[in-house]
């Protein structure tokens, strides 16, 4: 049965009709975000938000506008539910995670409103699969309140050079902090682990650093285990803007192109562990 | 009790040999039953082996060129010998490009079935290789065991589709489920089917088509084609026949064609995969919900 078939019929019942010719465009940038289970969908308008939060500390949010869909149909103006992020993943790469130049799944994905599962229409090669995740109330989102306005510090980076630094964190430390600072060492990057400390510097004027605006020297240090999960997301990445607030908390923004060269976004917001002198 | 036979060609060698690594891969021991018109390899399901139970059965002619058996007596004009198929593939393996493999039952410490291969070489005199691959004999009276099994009735049967995508869906669906539902129709039809409290998930298989069984055909003719018939599954089973499979069924492969097919008894189905052109092998394996995975094969008459 064509996906085309089915819409027709089925598109007045649904509130969120989206689809896509190529599912790798949802899945690979949900696949940067999915360190835990549940995630909160927020679709306006604009888009697709996908939300991940961790132990009230962290939240990673992945953008995906709406025109990056080859058809997204809101019939309201903001819909929210959570589903289950690992099902979900699972169902969007039915055929194969493996890509194969040339064949692509094709998804059409639909919601009919509180109280229903969220629907896949995802096809391969003529093989169709259904799925219907059972969805749940979205949980009330932390609000980091981050804004540019009280933004202290801010660089942009090429993710290749940052890629080598986090490969090779030594997981050992507890935490990895960040020193961002308008004099020496500009942008550094320290691990305290068993085999001793380690520091990652990015002088201001390094080919890598896209934008340099640092107004005050801060240090600040973040929990590893929380920010691990941050890989997968500069992996896919070709840029990331790392920011900081007067309160220390970080901003790590990826630019993500996908598939068809189109850019997507991923950001993760984490609060300080704890507070360090800022000329340590 | 005298056995001795020799295959002479390179083709029957390989496929008597292909046969011996699929039959490796089921068991580490087996019963080899040799009559004067068949060689069998079984297994009978027992709880010792994990109810696992194999039936191959080789029409004797088709492979070897020469073939002389003197059983245990003139009335019971068989031997039933247990062998770890294993040794027999590795004597088999080096045995490759043989000119000729001889074999025969001997005595030497113990029972032995001796493989000698006769290997090509630039000489006028062959080399030859021999391996003593040591067997049991299986007494008369615990024969009953290794009788040929009925072939189940089955409601459906249907050709499965390319493996590369049952087996990608297969895989995504057990780490939703530890069941499957399988559903198949007389109109070519098969859907994969699994349901937990997080999520339901439907594959439509479409144009498969269905094995025309002719005079064999134990199925209802009067069967409306649109009515599936359903049986369930756990996966990791299924996973377990899919990683098997080597090749893409429904395709010709040199001199032979590659089937593979399932039935569906309404609550229990069994899938077939079929080398049938020409050796008459099919492979069976039943696979029930209750029961852990049988190997069930037996051949084409």
């Amino acid at each position: 049965m064509p996906l085309s078939t089915q819409s027709q019929s089925g598109n007045d019942e649904y509130i969120l009709v989206a689809s896509l010719d190529n599912a790798r465009n949802l899945s690979n940038i949900l696949k940067a975000i999915s360190f835990k289970d549940h995630a909160i969908f927020n679709v306006t308008q604009n888009g697709l938000k996908v939300t991940i939060e961790d132990s009230k500390c962290l939240q990673a949010n992945a953008f995906i506008q709406a025109d990056i869909f080859q058809e997204f149909t809101l019939k309201e103006d903001v819909v929210g539910f959570q589903v289950n992020l690992t099902v979900l993943l699972d169902c969007l790469t039915i055929f194969g995670g493996s890509t194969v130049p040339g064949v692509n799944t094709a998804l059409r994905m639909c919601y009919n409103g509180y109280g229903y599962p969220l629907t896949l229409f995802l096809e391969e090669g003529g093989v169709v699969t259904v799925c219907k995740i059972n969805t749940q109330e979205p949980e009330e989102l932390i609000d980091f309140d981050f804004c540019s306005t009280n933004v202290t510090n801010k660089v942009i980076l090429q993710s290749d050079s940052l890629k080598e630094a986090f490969s090779e964190l030594d997981m050992t430390s507890e935490v990895l902090q960040l020193t961002m600072s308008p004099s020496h060492p500009y942008f550094r990057l320290s691990t305290f682990g068993n085999s001793g400390n380690a520091h990652y510097d990015y002088p201001k004027d390094s080919d890598m650093m896209e934008l340099f605006q640092c107004t005050k020297t801060q240090t600040n240090r973040y929990k590893m285990s929380l920010l691990k999960p941050s890989t997968k997301a500069l992996a896919l990445s070709c840029k990331v803007s790392v920011r900081t607030d007067g309160r220390g908390f970080l901003s790590l923004q990826y630019l993500v192109r996908n598939d068809d060269g189109q850019i997507c976004f991923v950001e993760y917001y984490c609060c300080p562990d704890e507070e360090v002198e800022s000329n340590e | 009790m005298k056995f001795r036979a020799k295959i002479n060609d390179v083709g029957c060698l390989n496929h008597f040999t292909r046969v011996l690594n699929t039959i490796t891969k089921l068991t580490k021991t087996c019963v080899l039953r040799l009559t004067v018109d068949n060689v069998y390899f079984v297994l009978s399901g027992k709880v010792a082996n994990g109810g696992v139970s194999m039936w191959c059965e080789l029409l004797q002619v088709n492979f070897f060129d020469e073939y002389q058996l003197e059983g245990v007596s003139s009335e019971a004009n068989e031997i039933c010998l247990e062998v770890a198929p294993e040794n027999l593939s590795r004597a088999l393996k080096t045995a490759q490009n043989a000119k000729s493999v001889k074999i025969k039952l001997t005595k030497k410490h113990c029972p032995c079935l001796t493989l000698a291969a006769e290997l090509p070489s630039l000489s006028s005199i062959g080399r030859i290789v021999t391996h003593d691959i040591p067997v049991d004999i299986i007494p008369r009276r615990l024969w009953h065991d290794f009788k040929e099994p009925t072939m189940p009735d089955f409601d459906v049967s249907i050709y499965l589709p390319p493996l590369k995508t049952m087996k990608s869906v297969v895989d995504r669906m057990k780490n939703l489920s530890n069941y499957l539902v399988v559903e198949a129709n007389l109109n070519g039809e098969m859907n994969l089917k699994i349901e937990t409290d997080l999520v339901s998930v439907t594959t439509h298989f479409r144009d498969l088509g269905n094995p025309p069984w002719g005079d064999n055909a134990v199925q209802s003719q009067s069967r409306d084609v649109e009515t599936m018939a359903h049986a369930r599954v756990d996966i990791r089973k299924l996973q377990q026949f899919l990683m098997g499979q080597q090749v893409n069924p429904n395709k010709s492969m040199c001199n032979s064609a590659l089937y593979i097919w399932i039935c569906i008894q309404e609550g229990s189905y069994f899938l077939l995969h079929a080398d049938i052109v020409d050796k008459r092998i099919i492979h069976l394996i039943l696979l029930q919900e209750d029961v852990s995975l049988q190997y069930f094969i037996p051949a084409v008459a």
